[in-house]
């Protein structure tokens, strides 16, 4: 703002403060912003903050309360609904789709982790090497990213379909009555829903990933070769490195992506029979017609903990960037 | 039935035994809740309707629909239409949601700002919404068409306390399904016991058919046949308490229905987890597979193959299995209703017109619209209803339900949803279908511990 860098100009403060009575002058010779510039401050702080704490910090809130009732999405809350920490030990020693759903999280995130962003990251490489077609290239992988849920649905439906999907049709398996029901078996359908969300986080790491190269210095490349690396060596030696702010918003959006996984294994059976995400039984506990909110809030703070561990990681880890 | 005969004369004449049934039942009714249709008791609600808006013409009304799948979708603009028509061009609004969505959503939806008029289902699940004050008591609409339903629909829209709470628009019967020509070319019999059935299933299987159509991808399809599997077993007194938890999951007549499924498992298709029941509809359309026990709104799979497949469409009703309630005649036969919510911002405005669109549904005509866009998938409930378009297949629907003893309105809707759901007993299921011969006791375990584990319902 140029008004704040001339108001530490006596000359320009005698001329504003003009205008304004003498005790405000007084405390604007120790003030760098105008009263306008603090209103707009004001203003700029506080309305997204507002919305912060109502749309954000309040839910979350309202969810750890949830959590310690036995409420059923019905009336007011009384004193009553009230039941300590049941909610929490029923989920944690009894609930049979707990530990089932804990555990497909936690493929996921393995999944996407070493499968899924590396090739993400790969494909941003190759595409960093200016080839013929690059933002066609670019297109193409990152339309699954911006293609409504639905279509995302209906594709996969069309490829996994047991009988008249394309998957068991191209390999013959519905001719030969050995049908893989890759939506229905439990030991397959995980992979193949994290196949299908991995489809999506390729394209999404690409962007991010290739948007980080860009930015790379390009001399250092030049430096890399002149002292006779190879590509590979001025990859990993110079330019990865090099890229450790992106690297660690990569790490962090592949873990949280993971632990809120939820729309691909909701669509294909709300997540039952092998796909039980914690972000499933969130829903079909909570926003489902069971309406047990107290319940399936308790899940998603135990959710809500677990993502605290790699956004507390991110956040230290950037923090200590910046002090560096 | 005759081919004139009107639909009055179905459900009124029932077995005069059954009055000393239903009173016993009576007793429990209003906890138990299960809609046991076949109600001789004509009494309907005579409580004071207290709200006497009369029905109002022109203005405008909101409408909250769940019917979502193209063919009923069309049915529902229809009378949409029709009625804005004959009530003085009153400006219908219709908020069509996911038929899922909207059940899922159901609580939080009826709590915020409903439509005025939204549709659902009777029984134990309109009585649960009606308890907690958020549907509007219709008493005095009902004062004025109850005398085109039978004493079984009007039972099945009465609250706990007595009043009214909807209107029956359709109804179905479940049932296995299967081609005509098929059992022609096949040269098969109609089973009519369990060894049968057995036998049947194991010859369609020699002749190359898939026997069984199920498509249990969305978890639901497969609580028809504990339903029928659980009624011919262990009757209907048995089977409502356990989905009420008056029974325990962990009985032993509750083994024997899953010994019983599991004698017939292998006859189902490849993937039933993985199948859509559209898909497994499509494969009994398709002359894929012999027989499919499901509603009669399968139809709507045979709409595209045209009118002749439609004709070619039968069902029978599900074997007896040589218990005693094999006389129950027993079956799932769940019912659609109408209701008006309590919160809708635009009631006071429009309760006039909401009456009057409740009383349009009321009527045979109405409910015949929304029927035939869907190929007689559903029945109307209206006894108006004009049966001159029956065809021999709706009739033999009708003839079912009126052999009935017992009607059920579904798993799902005869039990607590958080127990029924995709993390319930659908999961239950899957897992009993993924190995049917497996150790049941500890499956049962699971369901009963599951149960135990609910709050009680709110």
């Amino acid at each position: 703002m140029a008004e704040t860098t001339t108001s530490s100009d006596p000359a320009a403060a005698e001329i504003s403060a003009a205008a304004g009575p003498l005790v405000l002058r007084r405390r604007r010779r120790y003030s760098l912003l105008t009263r306008q510039d603090k209103l707009i401050l004001a203003l700029m702080v506080g309305i997204p903050l507002a919305f912060d704490l109502a749309l954000i910090w309040g839910p979350t809130l309202a969810s750890v309360v949830f959590s310690f009732t036995n409420w059923q999405g019905i009336g007011a809350i009384t004193a009553e609904n009230f039941v300590g920490l049941k909610n929490y030990a029923t989920l944690l020693g009894s609930y049979i789709f707990f530990r089932p759903a804990f555990l497909h999280n936690l493929i996921w995130l393995g999944f996407l982790a070493f499968v899924a962003t590396p090739i993400g990251m790969f494909f941003a490489v190759l595409l960093d090497r200016e080839v013929r077609g690059t933002r066609i290239y670019q297109s193409i992988f990152y339309l699954p990213v911006v293609l409504p849920l639905v279509v995302v649905g209906f594709i996969w439906e069309l490829q996994y379909g047991a009988t008249n999907g394309f998957i068991n049709n191209a390999f013959g398996l519905v001719k030969s009555h050995h049908v893989i029901d890759w939506l229905g078996d439990a030991s397959v359908n995980l992979l193949a829903a994290v196949v299908a969300a991995s489809w999506r986080h390729i394209g999404y790491v690409m962007v991010l990933y290739l948007a980080g190269l860009k930015s790379v210095d390009p001399t250092l490349r030049e430096a890399a070769k002149v002292d006779g690396a190879n590509e590979r060596q001025t990859f990993f030696r110079v330019v990865f490195p090099v890229m450790a702010p992106i690297n660690v918003i990569i790490v962090v959006i592949t873990t949280i992506e993971s632990l809120r996984a939820f729309d691909i294994a909701y669509i294909i059976n709300h997540g039952k029979n092998g796909l039980e995400l914690l972000s499933t039984l969130i829903v079909n506990n909570s926003i489902s017609e069971a309406s047990l909110v107290g319940f399936g809030s308790a899940i998603a703070v135990v959710l809500l903990l677990v993502s605290l561990v790699p956004i507390v990681t991110f956040l230290v880890n950037v923090n200590r960037g910046e002090r560096a | 039935m005759g081919g004139s005969t009107t639909r009055s004369a179905s459900w009124p004449d029932l077995p005069e035994y059954l009055v000393s049934r239903r009173t016993v039942l009576k007793g429990l009714a209003g906890a138990v809740s299960l809609a046991a249709v076949p109600e001789l008791l004509a009494a309907c609600g005579q409580g004071g309707g207290t709200t006497t808006t009369a029905a109002a013409t022109g203005g405008t009304l909101t409408v909250g629909s769940y019917q979502s799948d193209p063919a009923p979708k069309q049915g529902f603009a229809q009378v949409q239409d029709a009625f804005s028509t004959a009530n003085g061009g009153t400006k219908v609004t219709t908020n069509t949601v996911d038929h899922g969505t909207f059940q899922d959503q159901v609580t939080s939806y009826l709590q915020g700002t409903p439509e005025d008029v939204f549709t659902w289902f009777s029984g134990h699940r309109m009585r649960f919404f009606a308890a907690k004050g958020l549907a509007t008591q219709i008493d005095d609409t009902w004062e004025k068409v109850k005398g085109n339903f039978s004493g079984a629909f009007a039972e099945s829209v009465k609250g706990s306390d007595g009043h009214i709470y909807g209107v029956p628009v359709d109804y179905y019967p479940w049932g296995v399904f299967y081609r005509k020509s098929v059992f022609q070319a096949g040269n098969y019999k109609v089973p009519t016991n369990w060894d049968d059935f057995k036998t049947l299933c194991g010859q369609m299987q020699k002749d190359g058919l898939i026997p069984l159509a199920l498509g249990d991808l969305d978890g639901w399809p497969a609580q028809g046949w504990f339903d029928i599997l659980n009624l011919r077993l262990n009757g209907y007194d048995f089977h409502t308490e356990v989905l009420t938890g008056k029974q325990k999951f962990t009985d032993s007549r509750v083994t024997n229905v899953f010994n019983k499924w599991s004698e017939i498992t292998q006859y189902y298709n490849p993937a039933v987890a993985g199948t859509h029941w559209q898909d497994a509809g499509t494969m009994l359309a398709q002359k894929k597979a012999g027989m499919m026990l499901i509603g009669l709104f399968v139809s709507q799979q045979f709409l595209p193959l045209g009118q002749d497949a439609l004709n070619d469409l039968d069902f029978f009703a599900f074997p007896q299995m040589g218990t005693q309630y094999d006389a129950e005649n027993a079956l799932d036969a769940p019912i659609d209703i109408m209701m008006v919510s309590k919160k809708s911002p635009t009631l006071n405005k429009d309760l006039g017109q909401a009456k009057a669109y409740l009383e349009f549904w009321a009527k045979g005509s109405t409910q015949l619209i929304a029927a035939k866009a869907q190929g007689l998938g559903v029945l109307p409930t209206g006894n108006d209803t004009d049966t001159s378009s029956y065809t021999p297949l709706t009739q033999k629907a009708v003839q079912i339900i009126k052999n009935a003893k017992r009607i059920t309105q579904y798993f799902d809707r005869d039990s607590r949803p958080d127990f029924s759901g995709a993390n319930g007993m659908q999961s239950f299921l899957l897992t009993f279908l993924k190995n049917p011969k497996g150790d049941m006791h500890a499956l049962q375990g699971t369901m009963q511990q599951f149960w135990d584990s609910l709050p009680p319902e709110a």
